[in-house]
């Protein structure tokens, strides 16, 4: 203890032990109470990951012996059957452009039907499960669930349902984006509507409104910027779900990709791969201005 | 009628082609779009109806949802636990590999323009690929399997988790960094005292919020192969085993509302511990 010391040089006001003795034992037990705390949470996390190791069967020995083929696949993937490599010769790369495009646009209406499907489910659904706006608890408690279901079932194993329903084709897998679609912004949805703005819509109901019209001019008008561009990010999402549907036969170009990689014909593989990556980027992009310009909208007002 | 209120004085807002017209050009072409997707995917009406009496046919035979037998509960709990497992062990992978890579992509901590760039395209360019592309190309390179699966999903998280890290460090605060410079630490010093504090809540909530949301992705990679309860779930469903599909199903929800109860929990407890 120094403090004998620091009063002899300076003029810096320093406890007497007697009075630092006790905060200095407070400050070592939190000290020890936050290490212990870290150390129960790092003992956890290791014993459930050491737990995770053994239920995905994970061996670091075949890991090793594995880990050689990944190199060699992707090696594989960048050539073509003749040995050269991809990019040598495009055109018989993309020998399938045509069809493939085609797959594409049909996977990019996919995704572009199930979101407005779904968000206009959302919409409707929104008013019921907001508190806002329905005085009805059980209601509201039941579009709820309803929707929770929605979001948690993934929306594959609902094209897996309704393939067997509807039959193979596109029809399966506009349903299973809309479903899902709606129960994810379903929430979202009503979460905005729950933080509107009430003055407006008070004012459209002392004015006579019906609640039809306290919605249309004074609800809707709140919301409309925030559900498009919510709407905007789930389309975003939706195109890259709609690329594997075709994986359980529910359209798009999953169904071409996913013969490519089980009959390893690699150069396809890659080729397909590629189209997909850009498409999605291109579409991002797209939606990220889209969504930009509705924020500047909005900012203007 | 006398008692009518007097014109109003000015001019009205007005409410036509000006104010309105890219908002109606906008639904145009939005509802163009629709109309076409219906016609070109040919979404017939009259299919959707009969489609829609057969689900509601399925529907009936889900109920009630049973395992059938004890042994296959047990089966599809096996099952479901290795589910967790993928989801625990493909997403801490990914974040493990993702903190070094959020700090290559971070501009404060790289201030080169092209490594900048170059790593911000390379995350976005893997980012577009699905969970379940994934899994098929893992299946290939490491044989059916859970272990396909938690690789597919440690890949297609890593660069959507190092793109998180890399702008959670970007906006982390300046100043204890500053600090740490100051009084006279090294550079990595800065950063390890400096930063590391800053985003560790971040990292930690950022992976507990990813397990949640793999979890649902695990029990479909095992549709195409790549272990856990989705093999079960999708042969179920092709057998036509109505009741036992859907008991995977409640199984799948439960351990989804699971995992979200106890991460919140944790989440909170991070919280409230410093």
């Amino acid at each position: 203890m120094t403090a004998g010391t620091a009063r002899a040089n300076h003029t810096i006001a320093v406890l007497p032990d007697m009075q630092l003795a006790p905060l200095f034992a407070a400050y070592r037990a939190a000290a020890a109470a936050r290490r212990f705390r870290l150390l129960t949470g790092a003992v956890i996390a290791a014993a459930v990951l050491a737990l995770s190791f053994v239920g995905a069967e994970v061996e670091p020995r075949t890991f090793w012996a594995k880990i050689g083929n990944a190199g060699d696949y992707f090696f594989r993937l960048a050539h073509l059957d003749t040995g050269a490599p991809v990019w040598t010769d495009p055109a018989e790369w993309f020998w399938g452009l045509k069809r493939w495009t085609r797959l594409l646009g049909e996977t990019l209406l996919i995704a572009y039907v199930g979101t407005a499907v779904g968000v206009l489910g959302a919409f409707a659904a929104c008013f019921v499960a907001s508190e806002r706006l329905v005085g009805n608890r059980w209601g509201r408690a039941a579009a709820r669930r309803v929707l929770e279901v929605c979001r948690t079932v993934p929306d594959l194993v609902f094209a897996l349902i309704f393939v067997v329903a509807f039959g193979l084709g596109p029809l399966p897998g506009v349903m299973a984006l809309a479903i899902h679609t709606a129960g994810a912004l379903g929430k979202l949805f009503a979460e905005i509507v729950d933080n509107i703005d009430m003055k407006p819509v008070e004012g459209v109901a002392a004015a006579g409104g019906s609640w039809f019209a306290r919605v249309r001019f004074g609800v809707v008008p709140q919301v409309l910027a925030s559900f498009a561009s919510y709407s905007l990010l789930r389309f975003e999402i939706n195109v890259r779900g709609a690329s594997v549907l075709g994986f359980v036969g529910a359209g798009g170009i999953g169904e071409e990709l996913i013969i490519a990689i089980r009959r390893f014909y690699y150069a396809d593989v890659s080729a397909i791969l590629l189209l997909i990556v850009f498409c999605v980027m291109l579409i991002d992009m797209g939606s990220a201005q889209l969504r930009h310009s509705l924020a500047r909208l909005e900012g203007a007002r | 009628m006398s008692g009518m209120l007097p014109a109003p004085q000015g001019r009205l807002p007005e409410y036509g082609w000006r104010s309105h017209g890219p908002g109606f050009l906008g639904i145009g072409i939005a509802v163009g779009l629709f109309v076409f997707g219906v016609v070109r995917l040919d979404l017939a009406p009259a299919r959707f109806l009969s489609g829609l009496a057969r689900l509601g046919d399925i529907m009936a035979l889900m109920m009630p949802p049973s395992p059938e037998t004890w042994s296959r509960f047990l089966v599809y709990l096996d099952a479901l636990g290795q589910t967790l497992a993928i989801a625990v062990l493909g997403t801490t992978t990914a974040a493990v590999l993702a903190l070094p890579l959020g700090f290559l992509a971070a501009h404060n901590i790289i201030a080169n323009n092209a490594v900048h760039f170059l790593s911000r395209r390379l995350l976005d360019t893997v980012r577009s690929v699905d969970t379940l592309i994934w899994a098929l190309i893992w299946i290939n390179v490491v044989g059916l399997g859970p272990f396909a699966g938690a690789l597919a999903i440690a890949s297609a998280d890593l660069c959507a988790l190092a793109k998180l890290f890399s702008e959670a460090i970007e906006t982390a605060d300046r100043r204890p960094v500053e600090g740490v410079l100051a009084s006279g630490g090294s550079r990595a010093a800065s950063v390890r005292f400096g930063i590391v504090p800053q985003i560790l809540p971040v990292f930690v909530s950022q992976v507990l919020y990813y397990i949640e949301s793999n979890t649902r992705s695990a029990t479909i990679i095992g549709i195409v192969g790549a272990g856990g309860i989705g093999l079960h779930l999708s042969e179920m469903i092709r057998v036509l085993e109505w009741q036992q599909a859907s008991f995977i199903i409640l199984m799948v929800l439960a351990a989804v509302a699971m995992i979200d109860a106890i991460s919140r929990r944790v989440r909170r407890a991070m919280m409230s511990g410093r």
